[in-house]
């Protein structure tokens, strides 16, 4: 590769992220597709993999006397601090990871090369493991009231839109082309989810250039089709998940929101989700108070208040909550909007869809709904998740936000969902990775113009294949309170919505439970299969002996068959193997005489480390396969902090003496 | 007395609001000596709603027109709403519910009443206290000795009877320790950690004094302590208060160790929140969480500015101090700050979690609770006097025993399989603690226990919560052995509010008993499975 201006370099330090002094001695390797660096220590040989499409900065340090340091921070949250002993060495491993981390064309990313093994006929089945038609198809569509519409093949009416749509009857193609005419982007509105129950639609779309004063017929009929095809309600709710300051100040743009008084039986509602730069930005805050080295408890909780996080994934909960409420409980439509209505519009309607419909809920649900609101309807992934070097100011965390506001229903519903959390960080995983083809480009028609079904695989068929991993040992499919649309409490509070640390710090093993429930549970399910498998087979086989010994008169002293006993789950318990952290605060309190003390139940770790992934980059990073961090680095309390004991003038107390003693 | 004297009107009739989750109950109210009774009907007798008056924290009453509302806030976090029909029988049964609610003697309080069905009076009052931990201490070591110096209470008011001590220290010497001891509390073994032959003590502080008095018994205990443990052990004292703190009791008579005298013994500080902040801070937190309305930013500013999870961490760090010092430095830690009963047993009893296999499991735990706290003379029932409603100044009450019960959650959370009881079981202790009808929890001592006969004439809480019917609650589905000390993460991002205790009653339970009902279905699945193996495999003859 013409990037790398060098492929190895040795005596490289990884430092740990929370205690400065400690560190990996190893070599660091650049290939076309990985930064790799593998520990010298013989015992473990460790090695950490770094795609490239998944850095986000890399930062070159001022050089100290050990050496240069550089500092890679990764879109999945992972923060390498690497000290380079030579300078030029590590101005060369700078350069070509800023060229291999900003790719310009599409060919140099990952899954041009990537190669898992599998035949033509495989990949291109793989392809088809997630259809939309049948999804529509299993919403009940085509029916009296909706129809698909061929108005936008070959892209000839919206570019961001795909070609198959479903539109209300009544609204026919002159009047679809009028109304995307007075849409930002052409984005005319159409049918994102069919709620078969009441026949309440939500619909989505993008701004209407109204400005200040300008109305369109055509939209206005087009909202009208909308209404006529629920015959249960007489409105439609139309909600513009902007801030109402923002919409208003679109209409200086020639754009803006819709005239109650223009359109016929609307209800029109703002609903205010900040823009892509403030998601951007409170993001970028809220990873500074995960890097705190020991923050207080106060430190964080207001570091995280200050990040505005909560508050914002709290907006789009609620805007999901709303729409999900209008279609279940007043049976009326919705049509959804925001600016170019591909962010905060794919993020709203997705929630609702979750909330309304449990098939969302299940594993491959879950991938219909991201194929269909997000993928399918033109979320910009290339600009959003920076896989192709761009504007900076195109990046912005908006799936990343709908996956969290997945995990917080998971965290509040624990029986309602078919998959895991490991589900979604491994999804959120491959966003950025560029492994697969299905994340690429801005649009469908982009896709399709770069051939990516012919030229790469789906990361829906990997993550299908391997869905033994993603299953929540919980789910009750049949349960009262998760078939059907979720009962969520009437005024949803802010106490429900926590930190998730299991995406934000999944890197720092130590800060996340030691123990899994979901593997545990999921161990004990399989084992008490096989042993009811193995007791049909005992039964069976007790059937034939017991016909056989009709012919026998003795029955020889039984013999006790040794039970295959917690196979499954026998190593879970050292799963809690882990040392203790720095709880002192205080260096000289513990000069410890015990450091080796800890290895033995590292190693623990290591070898009890259940390598769930079959991917090499998800085992080689991700938290639940990372077993080989150490755990004994955190300092609670500031190690940097002066000593909190008897700070010298009580000098009847300062045991100095005795440490040295 | 007679209770009936307080009793200012029988009933009236009146609907019950549980909150957002429950429906509405009408019917007739009566008040009783210990209760307050809902019956609702004739026809109904069964779904009688029954509330122990002790629970009762604080007490609003309005009344408008010809009715009157009554506000009950329980200790347990409960908001209830009484709407009653008549102004006159509202205000006499507000005044009731007050005087009935706040009776301070023990010996008319409702344990010494109470006498269900199924369990026989004096079970399980013996099967916790320190003579049987000192069995297991005996069989690891023989360097210490069950004394029974304290056996009239005349040592240690608020010790027990028997004490464990070290071997070579005789029993005038521990009453000297005593006189030098603020309550007399001298230093006692707490835990002995047998795979590292270290010991975990406690104390209350010396009474050192502006003069800077020693005591050569005091001085001559601990160095016992030192030699009785494995040769060449240092000791660390861990004392709760900042060094600041520690200095300035000198004045009032207390103070610290001075290092010159306790040769092998370093000081360590590690300032814990206790007393009135402590109870604040549970106040603005339950206040807090009692705002259905804030915005996301004010929720996280006043679960910051309440302090709680810092409180949570400071304990949990100095808990984790003192394990890491006995299991990987082999040093032995005597913890204590200036009484020596609150902070003090928090960070022993959590240290013995963390190390200790045993202390996790359903009776082990147990016997941590009776040992490091009843017998070790936590003042239950001043600290536990109110909750968080009261608006009466607080003047000895503390949740200490809540944040012990909130750090074992938080290590429960982070090692979901090591603990054999779950979040019911400590649900149970929290509401027990606070207003009960057992007798464990009452009295702030063993002496004052045994004045009021509480061992003969009340049930254990223990012996209730070990029927049988009550295992599904308190019992963790998930518990596999686990020999192993349990060091958690104390990093912000680690610990999170105890939303079943904060919040048990204002979210909707169904998702939670859901989710647990799951759990309980596969671990029984399994061992159904499991269990009628053996069967067929022992019919099976050899062929």
């Amino acid at each position: 590769m013409e990037h790398i201006r060098t492929p190895k370099v040795e005596n490289v330090r990884l430092v740990d992220r929370i205690s400065s002094k400690k560190a990996a001695l190893g070599t660091l390797y650049l290939t076309a597709t990985h930064v790799i660096f593998v520990e010298n220590a013989p015992d473990t040989r460790k090695e950490t993999w770094i795609l490239h499409s998944q850095i986000s900065t890399i930062e070159k340090q001022a050089t100290t006397a050990t050496g240069c340091p550089l500092l890679i921070r990764c879109k999945n949250f992972q923060l390498l601090q690497l000290i380079i002993p030579q300078e030029r060495d590590c101005h060369d491993v700078y350069l070509s990871l800023v060229r291999l981390a900003r790719p310009v064309k599409y060919e140099e990313l990952y899954c041009f090369s990537f190669n898992p093994k599998l035949d033509k006929e495989e990949r291109e089945q793989g392809w088809m493991l997630i259809d939309l038609g049948e999804e529509y198809r299993r919403m009940g569509l085509p029916n009296n009231y909706w129809q698909l519409s061929d108005v936008n093949r070959d892209y000839r009416v919206c570019d961001s839109y795909p070609t198959d749509l479903y539109v209300p009857r009544s609204a026919t193609a002159h009047i679809i082309v009028g109304s995307s005419k007075f849409r930002s982007r052409r984005r005319f509105p159409a049918l994102s989810y069919y709620y078969r129950e009441n026949h309440a639609s939500i619909c989505r779309s993008s701004q209407p250039l109204s400005g200040f004063s300008a109305r369109c017929l055509e939209d206005e009929q087009m909202l009208q089709a909308i209404r006529k095809a629920n015959p249960g309600s007489d409105f439609i709710y139309v909600v513009d998940t902007r801030p109402k300051l923002n919409a208003m100040a679109n209409r200086a743009a020639g754009k803006g929101y819709e005239n109650e008084d223009n359109y016929s039986n609307i209800k029109f509602q703002f609903i205010g989700i900040e823009n892509i730069h403030v998601m951007r930005n409170s993001l970028q805050k809220m990873l500074e108070v995960c890097e705190l080295k020991s923050p207080s408890m106060s430190d964080f909780l207001w570091g995280l208040e200050n990040s505005g996080w909560l508050r914002h994934i709290k907006a789009i909960l609620d805007a999901g909550i709303f729409i999900a409420k209008a279609v279940s409980e007043e049976g009326a439509s919705v049509l959804v909007h925001c600016s170019d209505g591909w962010d905060r519009t794919a993020q709203v309607c997705s929630v609702a869809s979750l909330l309304l419909d449990p098939h969302y809920r299940t594993l491959k649900g879950f991938m219909v709904l991201i194929e269909k609101d997000w993928i399918s309807f033109g979320h910009k992934f290339n600009h959003r998740y920076g896989n192709l070097d761009g504007d900076p100011k195109e990046i912005s965390p908006v799936i990343d936000q709908f996956i969290e506001c997945v995990w917080q229903l998971m965290e509040q519903f624990p029986c309602a969902f078919e998959f895991n959390e490991r589900f979604l960080i491994h999804i959120q995983h491959h966003i950025y990775s560029c492994q697969f083809g299905n994340f690429l480009c801005n649009s469908q028609k982009e896709r399709q113009e770069l051939k990516i079904q012919e030229r790469t695989h789906s990361s829906w068929a990997h993550l299908w294949k391997n869905r033994a991993d993603y299953l929540n040992p919980l789910f009750r499919a049949d349960h009262s309170q998760t078939r059907g649309a979720l009962r969520l409490p009437t005024a949803p509070c802010s106490f429900t919505h926590k930190f998730w640390s299991g995406m934000y710090n999944r890197f720092e093993k130590g800060l996340q439970p030691r123990q899994s429930v979901t593997d545990y549970l999921m161990a004990v399910k399989e084992e008490s299969q096989q042993l009811e498998e193995e007791l049909a087979a005992l039964g069976e086989r007790l059937e034939k002996i017991q016909k056989v010994q009709l012919n026998r008169t003795e029955v020889k002293s039984n013999k006790q068959c040794e039970p295959s006993k917690h196979s499954g789950f026998s190593t879970s318990d050292n799963s809690t193997a882990n040392t203790p952290q720095d709880y002192s605060g205080n260096v000289k309190s513990f000069p410890s005489r015990s450091p080796s003390q800890g290895d033995e139940d590292s190693a623990l770790i290591l070898t009890q480390d259940n390598l769930k992934s079959s991917d090499p980059d998800l085992s080689a990073n991700s938290d639940q396969e990372s077993g080989v961090e150490d755990l004994s680095c955190r300092s609670p309390s500031g190690g940097e902090r002066a000593p909190s004991e008897d700070s010298g003038k009580d000098r009847d107390s300062d045991e100095a003496v005795f440490l040295t003693a | 007395m007679e209770f009936s004297e307080l009793i200012r009107t029988g009933q009236a009739q009146a609907e019950l609001l549980r909150g957002p989750e429950a429906p509405p109950l009408r019917g007739t109210l009566c008040v009783t000596g210990h209760h307050l009774l809902l019956s609702p009907g004739p026809q109904a007798t069964p779904d009688l709603w029954l509330l122990l008056l002790r629970s009762v924290d604080s007490i609003e009453k309005r009344v408008a027109g010809d009715s009157g509302t009554i506000t009950l806030r329980c200790k347990d976090l409960r908001v209830l709403q009484l709407d009653i029909e008549g102004v006159e029988a509202t205000l006499n049964i507000a005044r009731s519910i007050e005087a009935l609610s706040s009776l301070e003697s023990v010996i008319t309080s409702f344990p010494f009443f109470y006498r269900p069905k199924g369990l026989r009076l004096g079970d399980a009052w013996h099967f916790h206290p320190p003579e049987r931990y000192y069995k297991r201490v005996a069989r690891e070591t023989n360097a210490w000795r069950l004394s029974e110096a304290n056996e009239d209470f005349s040592l240690c008011p608020s010790y027990p009877r028997a004490v464990i001590v070290p071997r070579a220290v005789d029993d005038d010497a521990l009453a000297r320790s005593a006189r030098f001891r603020q309550g007399g509390r001298f230093p006692v073994l707490s835990y002995h950690h047998a795979p590292s032959r270290t010991v975990l003590l406690r104390s209350s502080q010396p009474l050192t004094g502006p003069q800077k008095r020693r005591c050569a018994e005091d001085e001559a205990l601990l160095r016992a302590v030192l030699a009785g443990s494995r040769p060449g052990a240092r000791g660390f004292i861990v004392d709760t208060r900042s060094a600041q703190t520690a200095k300035q009791a000198r004045m009032t008579g207390g103070g610290t160790e001075a290092k010159a005298a306790y040769l092998g013994w370093k000081r360590l500080h590690r300032p814990l929140e206790r007393g009135r902040p402590l109870q604040e801070s549970f106040v603005h937190l339950v206040e807090a969480c009692g705002d259905l309305e804030q915005s996301m930013d004010h929720w996280l500013s006043r679960l910051a500015g309440c302090r709680w999870l810092a409180h949570v961490k400071e304990a949990l760090s100095t808990a984790c101090l003192a394990a890491q010092g006995m299991e990987r430095e082999g040093a032995c830690i005597l913890v204590h700050g200036a009484e020596g009963t609150d902070s003090t047993l928090l960070v022993t009893s959590l240290a013995q979690l963390i190390l200790d296999p045993s202390s996790r499991t359903m009776a082990g735990f147990q016997e941590l609770v009776e040992r490091e706290w009843i017998q070790a003379g936590h003042p239950f029932q001043l600290r536990c006097a109110h909750s968080a409603f009261s608006h009466a100044h607080p003047k000895h009450e503390a949740p200490t025993f809540l944040l012990f019960l909130d750090c074992v959650w938080q290590l429960g959370r982070q090692f979901p399989l090591s603990l054999e009881f779950g979040e019911g079981m400590l649900l149970a202790l929290f509401d027990h603690a606070y207003a009960s009808p057992f007798g464990t929890f009452l009295c702030n001592s063993e002496q004052e226990r045994c004045l009021c006969e509480v061992r003969t004439r009340t049930h254990s809480l223990w012996s209730g919560l070990n029927q049988l019917k009550e295992q599904r609650k308190l019992r963790n589905p998930l518990y596999v052995p686990n020999p192993l000390a349990l060091w958690p993460s104390v990093e912000p991002q680690s610990l999170r509010l105890w939303q079943g205790l904060f919040l048990r009653w204002t979210r909707p339970p169904e998702p939670s008993e859901a989710a647990w009902e799951k759990v309980w279905q596969i671990v029984t699945d399994q061992e159904k499975t499991e269990g009628s193996q053996p069967t067929v495999s022992a019919s099976e003859p050899q062929l």
